[in-house]
């Protein structure tokens, strides 16, 4: 799985350009470039704030007051940003869904699960009422509820949180979406349960031929699952390849420092990366990083290294980008 | 679920039992006698210790109270001088339904124009719609509604004569002329609930908003107006239920003066010549009745629950 090589060929279902989202003072994600191709799965990895889940929130649209800015390409519809409400209305569910950190929550608790799909259904796919309630059986059944006939009339509370995600992940598959995108979906469940619905997903949409961003902050957990994988620290993205080769043969500190930490998980001995994200108000104007990095040269602080590829080596291809002045 | 309503039945009696306590016992403090008020200015001291004994009023304040309870218990509420009529029969026939017709009109005013208004408002936080809805809602919670009632009747029955100026017709026998004549009291008593529940809409409905299953529905593809009155205003029935219920005894508190600006003749009216002309018998029976409507109402409020929050049902 992990071996899966990129077909560049295909053109990129997304790409996200100079993304910049801005809330009040504070610059939440600086110039983030991402590109998706078809079929394929990026895991965005790093740690909380880093604004994972934003770049998945601002490719919904859904950001409310924060200021966006560059540009969001979705394959046939151009410029995401760039699109009324309406427009945006249309894709949501369609072409574009998402599935919930907290599924409890994500869930309405005056609805039941099954009219909560089944509605979704009859809008995406213009399905009759009765059609729909086949369609959400089946669709239950897919994602491995049991006795799916009689979760249809199941209030989300009535489910356990393993369950009400298997509920979100059909509602997100209703529309047979191009590109799905999973924000931490397994966080708010037991370990044992993680794995089903992170294999699930990864299972149903590659069995649909679409797309998805995960959101983790586990990197082994990433390179396991999916294609690619893009490291994000405070708002920046300061490495992205193939998921192998940025586990194996990261360059980036902070990639390193990630790494260590879920290692030594492994051994029992538990590190975090040393010191804290700064402040945006104290975000130094150059790498971000910078303040916690043990190879920080003089100019990382004060100018800000721009996402390279690394060059072609005999054991890696092209598509490993860093940002970094001093790599290792 | 069954035994649950049973115990909530038995614990609107008992706090029937020390509202009737507590009245009959103000009613007995309050200045002014009522044979006196009876009797007018002359009568002899024989023909005022006579009345007394034939009303029961020279016996000790236990044997009233239980004398009375026995027969109000039995739907013998006693007679009342001023209108010359059973009290329960006058009651229930006459005045109840004036008070609930009034009372309905009010509530339905209050819901059909407070909770659009309030749905906007949180919609449109923070725009000029929303500063607007907030001033309309201070000025409707502090106006006071007899001042409100008398200036309604002034400029849109008396100046514009297209209302008319008071009475009362019952919409069960002739509908449409029963509404209209209902337009303005009910208007009046609303005024300070319409406030009250488009403020109360707006702040609960700010909240939903913000909980994550509103983006979820946002995220796959529901337009904004069912986010909104499907996902959102299903979520904010239960705290509005809860404080109308609560609020119901202001509205009845406020069915009196409106009652008496517009003269219909309810409960409330009941209640002012009642206590004006000492008639305790129909005081305490006014009072059961508001007593009994409120805690019945929220009696009703406390069942509903279950249904309009799939959470409290009972599992089954």
């Amino acid at each position: 799985m992990t071996e899966r090589m990129t077909d560049m060929a295909l053109p990129p279902v997304l790409t996200l350009r100079d993304l910049t989202v801005h809330r009040g003072a504070a610059k939440i994600l600086d110039r983030v470039n991402l590109s998706l191709g078809q079929g394929e799965t990026l895991a965005l990895v790093g740690e909380s704030g880093a604004g994972k889940s934003t770049i998945a929130v601002a490719i919904m649209r859904l950001l409310g007051t924060a200021k966006v800015a560059g540009t969001i390409e979705l394959a046939g519809e151009g410029d995401l940003l760039a699109l009324t409400e309406r427009q945006m209305v249309k894709l949501r569910g369609q072409r574009l869904s998402m599935i919930f950190q907290d599924a409890g929550a994500a869930l309405n608790p005056s609805y039941t699960v099954g009219r909560q799909l089944s509605t979704t259904l009859r809008r995406t796919q213009g399905l009759s009422t009765a059609e729909a309630r086949k369609r959400a059986i089946e669709l239950f059944t897919s994602v491995g509820i049991n006795d799916p006939e009689g979760r249809m009339s199941a209030f989300p509370h009535q489910l356990s949180g393993g369950m009400q995600q298997r509920v979100m992940v059909a509602i997100a598959l209703a529309g047979s979406p191009d590109l799905l995108l999973a924000d931490e979906p397994t966080s708010a469940l037991d370990v044992t349960i993680q794995a089903q619905i992170v294999r699930l997903i990864l299972t149903l949409t590659r069995e649909r031929g679409a797309s998805c961003i995960f959101v983790l902050h586990d990197l082994a957990l990433a390179s396991q699952s999916c294609d690619r994988i893009a490291v994000l620290y405070a708002g920046q993205v300061v490495e992205s390849g193939p998921a192998h080769d940025v586990l194996e043969h990261h360059r980036h500190p902070y990639t390193q420092q990630l790494k260590s930490c879920v290692l030594e998980i492994g051994t029992k001995t538990l590190t975090a990366p040393e010191g804290t994200v700064p402040s945006h108000a104290q975000m130094p104007p150059g790498c971000r990083f910078s303040t916690r990095c043990p190879r920080a040269l003089p100019r990382c602080a004060g100018e800000a290294p721009p996402l390279v590829p690394l060059r072609a080596t005999a054991a890696g291809p092209l598509d490993h980008h860093i940002a970094c002045w001093n790599p290792e | 679920m069954l035994l649950q309503a049973l115990g909530k039945i038995a614990q609107t009696l008992v706090v029937l039992f020390f509202v009737s306590v507590a009245s009959f016992g103000l009613l007995k403090l309050a200045p002014g006698d009522p044979i006196q008020i009876m009797l007018g200015s002359e009568y002899s001291q024989e023909s005022y210790d006579s009345l007394k004994t034939e009303l029961g009023l020279d016996q000790p304040f236990l044997v009233q109270y239980a004398d009375w309870a026995v027969r109000f218990v039995q739907g013998d509420w006693g007679t009342s001088y001023v209108a010359r009529a059973e009290i329960f029969t006058y009651a229930f026939k006459e005045a109840l339904p004036v008070t609930l017709t009034l009372a309905s009109f009010s509530l339905a005013f209050a819901i059909l124009i407070g909770v659009p208004l309030g749905v906007l408002s949180a919609v449109k936080k923070d725009t000029i719609f929303d500063a607007g809805s907030a001033v309309l809602a201070l000025t409707g919670t502090a106006f006071p509604s007899f001042l409100l009632g008398i200036l309604l009747i002034w400029f849109f029955a008396v100046k514009l004569q297209l209302f008319p100026v008071m009475g009362y017709v019952s919409p069960w026998e002739n509908f449409w002329l029963g509404i209209y004549h209902m337009i303005l009291p009910g208007l009046t008593l609303s005024t300070y609930f319409i406030a009250m529940i488009t403020r109360l809409t707006r702040a609960t409905l700010i909240e939903v908003m913000e909980q994550p299953y509103i983006t979820a529905a946002r995220a796959r593809g529901e337009p904004s107006w069912r986010v909104v009155w499907v996902h959102g205003v299903r979520n904010i029935a239960m705290p509005l239920v809860t404080i109308l219920g609560l609020q119901l005894g202001v509205l009845l508190q406020g069915t009196v003066l409106t009652e008496t600006v517009f003269n219909l003749p309810g409960i409330g009216q009941m209640l002012t010549s009642a206590v004006l002309g000492r008639e305790y018998l129909v005081v305490q029976a006014g009072v059961m009745m508001t007593a009994a409507l409120f805690i019945g109402v929220n009696l009703l409020v406390d069942l509903s629950y279950p249904f309009l929050d799939p959470r409290l049902r009972a599992r089954k």
